[in-house]
Order: structure tokens, then C-alpha cells, then sequence
């Protein structure tokens, strides 16, 4: 199963430091590598070409945190569901916490990025607790499929009260839409770090409880009979998942299909052992982001597509060929 | 829930239908301003009342009337893919064909400035050629073991809706506040723009899909049974399966190009059927689904004073809180064997 596990991590650092450099350097504003380097060593504020470099240092930290920080739920999440699907996206969290924001904006006009945490982190929590509730109901328990209807059902029904809200307030509206959307570069390096010191709470959970992923993921019973505490294993990555995804939405908007692929892809490349698993994953989460918003950037100029219309573009048809190449999946 | 089930569809099914006549003679008669009966007794009997007359027969009788074939056609849909799937939660809403019909629409706002018939055909268009895509794409035709099909289908429509959502999401980015407010009206759902035209699409459509739809419903009694099963007593399965599929799409396709999603209509009325009748009914969850509309829309033009919030808005704010008691309630909703 274990194929060069060194190898793969070696190859996932060196494509981090060539999307991250790339992600430096690409954009509308052709600026060279020498004016780049300059920027980062001697930033001048009143030179134009510092001032966008350092916009786009700002949105490549952020996609790498978010791309992380997703990654690392979305390993977590197919291993304590047993779920191949598993996904911030498909199973409701982004929904949650993205209407949570939604509200926060309407009714207390927030702003700040901590506030904006505050309200993902209670509607990824509340949307984790009723997808996993309303899936798990009937006989044969949280079936894939069954978790992703209800993903899918809490979707739309939060889409349309969300809809509702926009409706009566035009200015909630106009802040909504550019940030549903799900887009890098919103945000100061501050309000990073800020959101990072969660996310990185969270990661190191995840990285911690790799062994206990192993043993859940061979399932329940495998589990007890290895000495894993199954519901307090099940609570506290049920925590760091919360926390994940509610901080990358707070940072970043909802961003789905990243936390879908990024696991399958290290899957691939380093086996099925979460103990691998994850830090490959951790570092091509940030790899893919960063390669869908440069690809953003470039793809319908002078505009941008934001990276989470990238992600889905993506994403999909991975979904699709999972879905298809697995004819388990939902039986 | 068998203790409170009347286990009558056919006296369910009366009561029901006095139940929508009462909600179409208030939203005819009581809403501001208000028409006196006899007036519009004289104006529907065809005897012209200025002022009346043109309230009665081009506002309200059409969007009641739409009202009801909408609620049909949503509860009619929402039963079909609820029982063929298995699952309460599988609804044309969450499949990808609204927002199929969704981003037909939003294109068109974005694209040309679509409105009235173009806007309707391009919602029509996007619904249809979304299920066609996830039909194609979830390889229907294709054999599989009981409900390999059915959870490919459900699963691939969900990818294809969110990848649907995400491109609404980045065209709403690309055009003014005033479109993006008018496509986020839409994709609300109201009846405001029900003429007698588009009633009389809904009808055709539902007059020509009901006895298909009927032939089709005797078949899905002996498909429950299982694949194995159906197929010893002789049915031919992938058509029936694929022909309920295509009737629901069309359906719930046609429906959302008139009046936008309207949410949680074909999630409700299905259950609520089965909550009325004890197992469940096609005809009682159409005539379930023709009432929520009704009293959605009335709602929305009464309980706010001056402000007319869209059907849509009534049906989304209540409907998901009781979806969710709903589902809370059944210990073993239809998603068991």
C-alpha cells in the first residue's frame, strides 16, 4: 500500500513552494521576479508593485491556511463517517456556517473576521449536529447517501431563508453575494492569524488522533476491540472539524469539493494509512487552492473567478468519477 | 402514526379539495383590496364590473389557479423521487433539477436580460438539460444491483447542483445589485408572474403526465419489492425507473420555470400525505402540495401589512423547521429496505 511515503512528501513541499511562488507572481499586473523579491524583503509602501505584492502575499497565506485547514477536515471527516464522500461542502457544514455569517451580517452587521468566526463556528456546529442527527434516524444509520441528502436538504432550505434575509435588505445583499461566493484575499495578514491559531488547534487534533482514524476507520466494533474510545474519539474530531471549517469559512466564504479531493488524492499517492494520510493532505490542500486561484486569475480576463467557482469546477467531476468507479458507495 | 390516520384517501381527499376552494375564494375575495362575492360571482358568471373585473379574472384567478397546479405538480414530483428513492430528504430541490432551473434563469438575467416567456423558457431549458445530464452522467440506462441506480442518480445530482450553486454564486458577482436582486427574487419562488398562459402550459403538462404517471405508480408498487423480484414478475425495470424519473423531472422542471423554487413544497407534501392517509398517496400529496402554495401565497400577501413577501419566502421559513419536526417524529422514515 505504502508507496514512498518520503517521496511524497519531498514532491508535496517542493509543489507548495512552486504554487506558492506562483501565486505570487501571477495576476493582472504583470510585475517581474526581481521588483517580487523586493517587495517581500524592502516593502515600500508608495510603490505600486509592492502594494500588489503584497496583496497577493496576503491571499496566498490565506489559501494556504484555508487549504490546510479544509484538507485536514475533510480526512477527518471520511474517516469518522466511513463516508468516501465526506466533504465540508456536500455534508451541510459550509451551509451551516455560511448562513450563521449571513445572519450576523443582517441582523448585527458584523465585519470583523472574529466575529464572522463566532457565527461559523455556532452554524457549522448546529449543522453538523442535524445532518448527522437527520442521517442517522431509520435503519440502516448514515449511510453515505443518506448524508449527503441531508447535507444537501440543509443546503436548501438554509439557501432559502439566506435568500429571504438578502431580500428584505439590499446592502446585506450586496456584501453577501461577493462573499458566498468564496474567495482568497479578502483578508489582512492579522485577521490570519487570528483565524490561523484556530485552525491550527484543529490540524494538530487531527494529526494527533491519526491512529484512532486508522481503528475507526476499520469500524465501530474493530474500533472498541482496539481500546478506542469511540464516542470520545467521535466528539473531539467532531470539535476539530467544527473549528476547521467554521475558521475557513470565517476567512474565506464556503470553499467546497477541497476537502472531497485533497484526501482521495493523498489517498493515492501514500495509501489508505491516516498516519500518512494526513500531513500529504495537509500539504495539498494549500498546493490545490493555490493552483485554482491562480488558474482563476487567469482564466477570463480582467476579470476573476473566485477559487471556490475554481474548487467546484474541479471537484465535481471528481466527485462524479468517485461516485461512479464505486459501486458500494450508498449500498 | 397509524393511531391518527384516517386511513381514508378518499375522505381525506374531499376534505383536502374543500380546504383548497376555501383558500381560493379568499385569496380571491379577502385579500386588500377587497371584492365583495356577489361582484365577483357576476364577473367570473361574465358580466363585466370595472375595476373588479380585471382584478378577479387576470390577477386573482390566474395565480390561485397557478397556485394549485404548481402545488400539483411540485407534491406529484416530490412523491415520485421520495418513494422511488427510498429517502424523505430526496426531492427535486436537493437532485439538481431546480437549481438547474435556477442557473437557467440566472444565465438568462445575467446573459440577456431575460424576463417573462424568455425567462420561463430558459428556466425550462436549464432544468431539462440538467436532469438529462445527471440521467447521462449517473448512467441510468446502465444495470445495477437494487438501488445502485437510484443512490448514483441522487449523488450525482448533488454534485451537479453544487456545481450549479457555485456558478449562480459567481454569476451573482458579475452583474449589477439591481439583476442580482431581481435573480435572487426568482430563485425565491412567488406567483406573481402567473397568467392565464402559463396555467394553461401547467395544465396541458400535468393532463398529459398524470396517466402516464398513473401507469407508472401501479409499476413502482411491484419495483418495491426489489430489483430481483420486479424483474421475475416481469416488469421491465430500467424503463419504469427511468420513465418515473423523466415524469418527476418534467414536472418539477416546468413548475419552477413558473413560479422559481418555491422550497420545501415537494419536500412536504409527500410526508404530510403519509401522515394524513397512513401510507403513501399520490393524489392526496398533489392536492397536500396544491394547499401549501395556496396558503403560502395568501400568507404572504395578508400577514404583512402593505409588504407582499413572494410564496416562496412563507414556504422556505416554515417549511424548514417543520421538515425538520417531521423528520424527527418518523423513527423509520421510507429510507429502510
Amino acid at each position: 500500500m505504502a508507496r514512498a511515503p518520503l517521496l511524497a512528501f519531498t514532491g508535496g513541499v517542493l509543489a507548495l513552494v512552486v504554487a506558492g511562488t506562483l501565486s505570487l507572481l501571477v495576476g493582472a499586473r504583470s510585475v517581474g521576479p526581481e521588483t517580487v523579491w523586493q517587495a517581500l524583503v524592502h516593502f515600500d509602501q508608495s510603490v505600486t508593485d509592492h502594494v500588489v505584492i503584497h496583496a497577493r502575499l496576503e491571499r496566498t497565506v490565506a489559501g494556504i491556511a484555508v487549504g490546510a485547514s479544509l484538507a485536514a477536515a475533510g480526512a477527518a471527516m471520511q474517516g469518522l463517517t466511513r463516508n468516501p464522500l465526506a466533504d465540508p461542502g456536500i455534508l451541510g457544514l459550509n451551509a451551516g456556517a455560511a448562513a450563521a455569517v449571513v445572519v450576523g451580517i443582517y441582523v448585527l452587521s458584523i465585519s470583523r473576521v472574529t466575529e464572522f468566526m463566532a457565527f461559523a463556528f455556532v452554524g457549522a456546529a448546529i449543522g453538523t449536529a442535524a445532518v448527522y442527527a437527520v442521517s442517522s434516524l431509520g435503519r440502516d444509520g448514515a449511510t453515505p447517501v443518506k448524508l449527503a441528502l441531508a447535507g444537501a436538504a440543509l443546503t436548501a432550505g438554509l439557501g432559502s431563508l439566506v435568500n429571504a434575509l438578502v431580500l428584505l435588505d439590499q446592502e446585506s445583499l450586496d456584501r453577501m453575494r461577493f462573499w458566498q461566493v468564496g474567495t482568497l484575499g479578502a483578508r489582512s495578514l492579522a485577521d490570519v492569524g487570528t483565524v490561523g491559531a484556530f485552525m491550527a488547534v484543529g490540524m494538530l487534533i487531527v494529526l494527533v488522533a491519526t491512529r484512532t482514524l486508522n481503528a475507526l476507520s476499520l469500524g465501530d466494533d474493530a474500533a472498541v476491540g482496539l481500546g478506542v474510545n469511540v464516542a470520545g474519539a467521535r466528539l473531539v474530531l467532531g470539535l476539530a472539524i467544527i473549528l476547521l471549517c467554521g475558521a475557513a469559512v470565517a476567512l474565506a466564504g464556503p470553499i467546497g469539493f477541497l476537502g472531497l479531493v485533497v484526501p482521495h488524492a493523498a489517498r493515492l499517492l501514500v495509501g489508505g494509512d491516516y498516519r500518512r494520510l494526513v500531513p500529504v493532505a495537509l500539504l495539498a490542500g494549500p498546493v490545490l487552492i493555490l493552483v485554482a486561484d491562480v488558474i482563476g486569475r487567469v482564466i477570463a480576463p480582467p476579470a476573476e473567478v473566485q477559487v471556490g467557482v475554481m474548487t467546484a469546477l474541479i471537484g465535481v467531476p471528481v466527485f462524479i468519477l468517485l461516485i461512479r468507479s464505486r459501486r458500494q458507495v450508498g449500498l | 402514526m397509524n393511531r391518527r390516520a384516517l386511513g381514508r384517501p378518499l375522505l381525506s381527499l374531499i376534505l383536502l379539495a374543500a380546504l383548497v376552494l376555501g383558500a381560493v375564494v379568499a385569496r380571491v375575495l379577502a385579500v386588500a383590496p377587497m371584492v365583495p362575492a356577489g361582484q365577483a360571482l357576476a364577473v367570473i358568471l361574465g358580466e363585466p364590473v370595472p375595476g373588479i373585473s380585471f382584478i378577479v379574472m387576470d390577477d386573482r384567478l390566474p395565480t390561485a389557479v397557478v397556485a394549485i397546479l404548481a402545488g400539483t405538480a411540485f407534491g406529484l414530483s416530490g412523491t415520485i423521487f421520495q418513494t422511488l428513492l427510498r429517502n424523505p430528504l430526496a426531492s427535486p430541490d436537493v437532485i439538481g433539477v431546480t437549481l438547474g432551473a435556477s442557473a437557467g434563469a440566472v444565465i438568462a438575467m445575467a446573459l440577456f436580460q431575460a424576463q417573462g416567456a424568455a425567462l420561463f423558457w430558459c428556466a425550462l431549458l436549464g432544468g431539462l438539460a440538467t436532469a438529462l445530464l445527471i440521467l447521462v452522467v449517473a448512467g441510468a440506462h446502465r444495470p445495477g444491483a437494487g438501488g445502485a441506480v437510484d443512490n448514483r442518480f441522487v449523488l450525482v445530482g448533488i454534485g451537479v447542483g453544487a456545481a450549479l450553486s457555485s456558478l449562480i454564486s459567481y454569476l451573482l458577482t458579475r452583474i449589477d445589485t439591481r439583476t442580482a436582486g431581481d435573480a435572487m427574487h426568482w430563485m425565491i419562488g412567488s406567483l406573481s408572474s402567473a397568467t392565464w398562459g402559463r396555467a394553461l402550459v401547467l395544465a396541458i403538462a400535468l393532463v398529459l403526465l398524470i396517466p402516464v404517471l398513473v401507469v407508472l405508480v401501479a409499476r413502482l408498487r411491484v419495483l418495491q419489492l426489489g430489483d430481483d423480484t420486479a424483474t421475475s414478475l416481469g416488469l421491465a425495470v430500467p424503463p419504469t425507473r427511468i420513465g418515473l424519473i423523466l415524469v418527476g423531472v418534467v414536472l418539477s422542471a416546468l413548475t419552477v420555470a413558473v413560479t422559481g423554487p418555491l422550497s420545501f413544497v415537494a419536500f412536504l407534501a409527500g410526508p404530510i400525505a403519509r401522515m394524513i392517509v397512513g401510507r403513501p398517496s399520490f393524489p392526496v400529496a398533489a392536492a397536500v402540495g396544491a394547499l401549501i402554495v395556496l396558503l403560502a401565497d395568501l400568507i404572504g400577501q395578508g400577514a404583512f401589512g402593505t409588504t407582499d413577501m413572494p410564496a416562496g419566502v412563507i414556504t422556505g421559513a416554515l417549511g424548514a423547521p417543520f421538515l425538520l419536526w417531521l423528520l424527527t417524529r418518523t423513527p423509520t422514515p421510507a429510507s429502510g429496505r
